[in-house]
């Protein structure tokens, strides 16, 4: 049995690791490009996965097939991400660019504060479990455990894609490499004449629309309630504080850390379960605060 | 006499006698003083420029233990439960704060939020030792001595919680004007003119860390006995933000702003319990945003008097 | 002469004081009844029906007059936000509308919480749906008292009734909601397995946190070690997720699951509970019991119930109407004892140990300690048509007297001392 822990761990591992890259890439995009930590970020998690299941309902009522729901959750987050994200950056955030840190968290603290309670507001309190396409995609034996295919290749599948396409996009595309001059200095771009004001506001959107992807991916695995933002943006600090702030690829492999040593956990010591992302986060900051995959920088710490 | 010292006598006479016409409203007095003991620790940071999201930590280690010792020694009196609660503050501070002051800025504030929620999973998690999820219960001590009803030990914890709020303030005040205390916001400015003059800022930080702990651990104390229940939710990151928020909303300026801040938090979230359930997050968010932007130093940057040097933004 | 006035005086204010008692206890407008459910969070799906419950039952209950002409009126409190603030907002409730009687709670972790406040506040407080029997074991109350049964004569029912169906199982793991509840029930369940089957191997015990959203990980733990008995007492939408993820990865092809508070998930699950599940209905609260679904009170009720809310009526609102049932028998006992007048909060709480009253099913007794006895109700799931969820066949019912523990002794303890004769004692009867 013992052999086969590991591979059981690894799988369940990996695909509640997808989730955290997912959601820790937008936190750390928005930081890396605009130096905000966006308390709020659990925010579109959370919005992501309500809108999901609304338009999962809406779907399932106008007859539509389960598998239409590959598009629908993709197009939830794009929603959430373009109204709510833009609808935050240009209310909010561009105001605060010049602000002492300690405002500009507590801003983003409070628009976390309002989208709790709006979320409440708009889809109430009761909980939403919209599994459609889960049921649909079936199940998947492997030695001798049944995993659903949805949470052994779907989310993985998606997370892996959206890594690949960004990291492309970064690097090859004429607006990613001004996002990325631009997270490198601000005014330098200003001075070479990149709109930092549009850069800010796509990129803010795009790491919504990030987050609330990880949060429609994953409505249809588990029970939707309110408080579940608050509960995801500390494991995504926990990913983002270990990968190093505005480290993609450092981002993949810290939640795939975080993922896999949380799953082995729930295999071997059980009761540590809940400890283990914020152990790891506490060891990461007091032995190499910048982060495991941070570039040599002067002090920023 | 000036503005300030005007607004700290009206705020504990309005504490003191408004549950003479309303008897309900001693318990949200109370537990708002322990709000505003909190907050005040906080300002100690915010002036050094650091922001901690894990101060709930020792709002609820101070919490604990009063509960641990209560169960422990049921007749130990309420004043030295409070003192459990200072002390608890005071050793954690020491030790967390030792390395934690190394940090600045969001690495700081992680820190923190990671250790205090490493402190509410494990609260959480232990059942057979915290009693989980549910919490502890503990009885009502006696206080001063005297074994207590619950309406007069309630308005006893009251008179003690306004009194330590006035001494914290006055203490704070103190420590604030000192050299200590005015190292803290060369941190914030520019901490290698600190180090060169030859003032330690790991020091000077590390003592502001310790009282900031200690008023939180009074703060979980006051909690504890007042409520006769802790549970992890004490130590949860949102509290933490909550204990930011009222210190902003308030101003650092000048020690009062604590508890105008939170006297504004607890009125706000009373009012919307009654009125709009649901809500009140949301109210409370707004009413930051308009804050940051309006009035920047919190309210009580209001009653500063025109004539002394305005402090730094925050 | 002084003292024969002074004595004159005095005897004069006794009896003004006597009568000034005696009126001071004159009849409310209206009895405030502070009520405490789940009104957010995955718990509730289960903690909303107990407020349409209780809704419908006071409408109904002012409609026929009230208590004796008073009308009853209802105040709601979140139990979702959280034991600390729910304290405060209990004591709010209590002491700013002068509410004198309460029903709560739901989580047995709050009802541990709330029983001493009740007390301190000298408020009447009845625990309305929560299970742990540490709550009235620990400590003697005078205002508290519960109106429905406790862990260990589910529990004991439970473990009767699992080793009367399938009396070989060698392995069994729980997986139960880590707080008061889900801790106090295994350490029952337990205690009782072991003492009637010491051969039985217990190969994992999972505690989720009580509102965890997701349980892949446990459900990939418990195919992986393939035990004959699964037990949960998890219920709300914390059963809602574990039984649909199960479902999703076929857990119950390979391990019988037994969920004793499953009854108040049934309809929600719908097709994701297949056939062969042990479920209880913590008492014999089901809209279908044998015995009672044909009787006028249930069965108009469950109309009634259903044109409210569009569901039928689960355990919570059997519960909810029981404990308004048992104050309404408990405020009549009360006025008869003080000769039609309105009874104090005290005379109250004293009537209502050694009550006997119905809601909607069989008969509640409260003992001596305040502990409510009543029968339990345990079935297997069948799909039949008609419903589209599954309904309970093979239903036994557990008399409350044999299975529960004796006034003053601890239940954890008195469980050990379970004979195996029980299980097949003539009393506990099979319905169809």
């Amino acid at each position: 049995m013992s052999q086969d822990i590991y591979i059981l761990a690894v799988l369940d591992g990996l695909s509640y690791a997808a989730l955290l890259f997912l959601v820790a890439l937008g936190m750390t995009l928005v930081f890396g490009v605009m130096n905000i930590v966006n308390m709020a970020h659990g925010s579109f998690y959370a919005l992501g996965g309500y809108m999901a299941a609304t338009l999962g309902l809406w779907a399932t009522a106008h007859g539509a097939s389960p598998a239409w729901s590959l598009l629908i959750l993709p197009l939830a987050a794009i929603i959430v991400g373009c109204v709510f994200g833009a609808l935050m950056e240009t209310s909010l955030m561009q105001h605060i660019y010049n602000k002492d840190p300690i405002l500009q968290l507590l801003i983003t603290f409070s628009a976390f504060m309002i989208f709790e309670d709006l979320q409440r507001l708009v889809w109430g309190t009761q909980p939403y479990f919209v599994s459609d396409i889960v049921n649909y995609l079936g199940t998947a034996d492997i030695l001798g455990i049944t995993y659903t295919r949805y949470q052994l290749m779907v989310v993985p599948g998606v997370a892996l894609v959206v890594f690949v396409a960004l990291r492309s996009f970064l690097k090859l595309s004429s607006i990613g490499r001004q996002i990325v001059a631009v997270s490198h200095n601000r005014e330098i771009s200003t001075a070479l004449g990149i709109n930092v004001k549009r850069i800010s506001l796509l990129t803010f959107v795009v790491g919504s629309i990030l987050g609330a992807l990880a949060g429609a991916l994953a409505s249809p695995t588990v029970s939707w309630v309110p408080g579940i933002g608050g509960e995801m943006i500390v494991l995504s600090f926990a990913v983002v504080a270990t990968a190093g702030l505005g480290q993609i690829e450092g981002a993949l492999v810290a939640a795939i850390l975080i993922g896999l040593a949380r799953s082995f956990t729930v295999y071997l010591l059980p009761e540590l379960e809940v400890l283990i992302p914020f152990l790891i986060m506490v060891l990461v900051l007091l032995f190499r605060p910048q982060g495991l995959f941070s570039v040599a920088q002067s002090r920023r710490v | 006499m000036n503005r300030a010292k005007i607004v700290v006598i009206l705020l504990a006479l309005v504490a003191l006698l408004l549950p003479v016409a309303l008897p309900w409203i001693k318990t949200p007095l109370i537990l708002g003083t322990a709000f505003g003991i909190a907050a005040l620790g906080i300002s100690i940071l915010i002036i050094s420029g650091q922001i901690s999201f894990g101060h709930a930590m020792f709002v609820c280690a101070g919490g604990y233990a009063v509960a641990f010792v209560s169960r422990q020694w049921p007749h130990l009196d309420s004043a030295w439960l409070l003192a459990v609660g200072a002390a608890t503050g005071v050793i954690l501070g020491i030790v967390v704060g030792s390395f934690v002051v190394r940090y600045r800025a969001i690495f700081f504030g992680m820190l923190n939020l990671a250790l205090s929620m490493v402190l509410f999973a494990a609260l959480g998690k232990f059942f057979n030792l915290t009693g989980g999820t549910d919490g502890l219960r503990l009885e009502r001590a006696p206080f001063f001595g005297m074994n207590l009803e619950r309406d007069a030990f309630e308005s006893v914890l009251l008179v003690v919680g306004v009194a330590l709020a006035l001494l914290s303030g006055w203490l704070v005040q103190r420590y604030l004007r000192s050299v200590a205390g005015q190292a803290l916001s060369a941190i914030k400015t520019n901490e290698t003119r600190l180090e060169y003059v030859g003032i330690s800022a790991y020091q000077t930080l590390w003592i502001g860390y310790i009282i900031s702990a200690t008023l939180c651990g009074v703060s979980g104390a006051i909690f504890a006995i007042a409520q006769g229940l802790v549970t992890p939710e004490m130590g949860y990151w949102v509290r933490s933000g909550e204990i930011v928020f009222v210190a902003i909303l308030g101003g650092v300026g000048h020690p009062v702003g604590a508890f105008i801040g939170a006297g504004i938090f607890e009125f706000v979230k009373l009012f919307a319990a009654a009125y709009l359930t649901g809500a009140w997050q949301m109210v409370l968010g707004l009413v930051l945003i308009a804050m940051v932007f309006l009035a920047p130093r919190g309210i009580s940057a209001m009653l500063e008097e025109r004539t002394t040097a305005k402090r730094e933004d925050v | 002469m002084k003292i024969k006035t002074l004595s004159r005086i005095f005897a004069g204010a006794l009896t003004a004081l006597a009568v000034s008692g005696a009126l001071a206890q004159s009849k409310p407008t209206e009895l405030k009844v502070g009520i405490t459910t789940f009104l957010s969070g995955p718990a509730s799906v289960f903690g909303v029906p107990g407020m349409a419950a209780a809704d419908l039952y006071i409408e109904q209950l002012n409609a026929a007059g009230g208590i004796n002409g008073v009308k009853i009126v209802p105040t709601y409190i979140d139990e979702g936000v959280g034991a600390d603030k729910l304290l405060s907002e209990y004591r709010r409730v209590v002491q700013e509308t002068g509410t004198k009687v309460m029903l709560s709670a739901v989580s047995s972790g709050n009802c541990n919480i709330v029983a001493p406040v009740a007390e301190d506040l000298k408020v009447l407080n009845i625990l309305w749906d929560c299970g742990t029997e540490k709550v009235l074991e620990e400590k003697r109350y005078r205002y508290v008292t519960r109106t429905q049964a406790n862990a260990t004569i589910e529990m004991l029912s439970t473990v009767l009734y699992l080793l009367k169906t399938k009396p070989d199982i060698k392995t069994i793991a729980v997986m139960n909601q880590d707080y008061a509840w889900g801790r106090d029930s295994w350490e029952l369940f337990r205690n009782a397995l072991l003492a009637l089957k010491p051969d039985v191997k217990i190969v994992a015990e999972l505690f989720p946190k009580f509102g965890a959203t997701d349980y892949s990980t446990e459900i990939s733990r418990l195919q992986a070690l393939r035990p004959d008995v699964i037990l949960s007492t998890s219920w709300g939408g914390d059963l809602d997720t574990f039984v649909r993820q199960a479902s999703q990865r076929g857990l119950m092809k390979s391990s019988l699951l037994v969920l004793p508070l499953a009854e108040s998930s049934l309809e929600r699950l719908g097709t994701a509970l297949p056939d062969g599940v042990i479920v209880g209905a913590r008492g014999d609260h089901y809209f279908l019991h044998p015995q009672y679904k044909d009787e006028a009170k249930l069965k108009n009720f469950t109309k009634k119930f259903q044109e409210k809310t569009g569901a039928y009526p689960i355990y919570p609102v059997f519960h909810m109407v029981q404990a308004l049932d048992g104050l309404v028998a408990g405020y009549q006992k009360a006025i008869k004892a003080n000769k039609g007048q309105w009874p104090s909060t005290e005379q109250v709480a004293d009537a209502m140990r050694g009550l006997e009253f119905r809601g909607l099913t069989g008969t509640v007794k409260i003992r001596e300690d305040g502990q409510g006895l009543e029968d339990q109700l345990l079935g297997v799931t069948r799909k039949v048509a008609g419903y589209n969820f599954p309904i309970l066949e093979k239903i036994m019912i557990y008399p409350a007297d044999l299975i529960s523990t004796p006034v003053g002794q601890k239940s954890p303890e008195w469980v050990k001392t379970i004979k195996p004769e029980l299980i097949n004692n003539p009393r506990f009867k099979q319905l169809n």
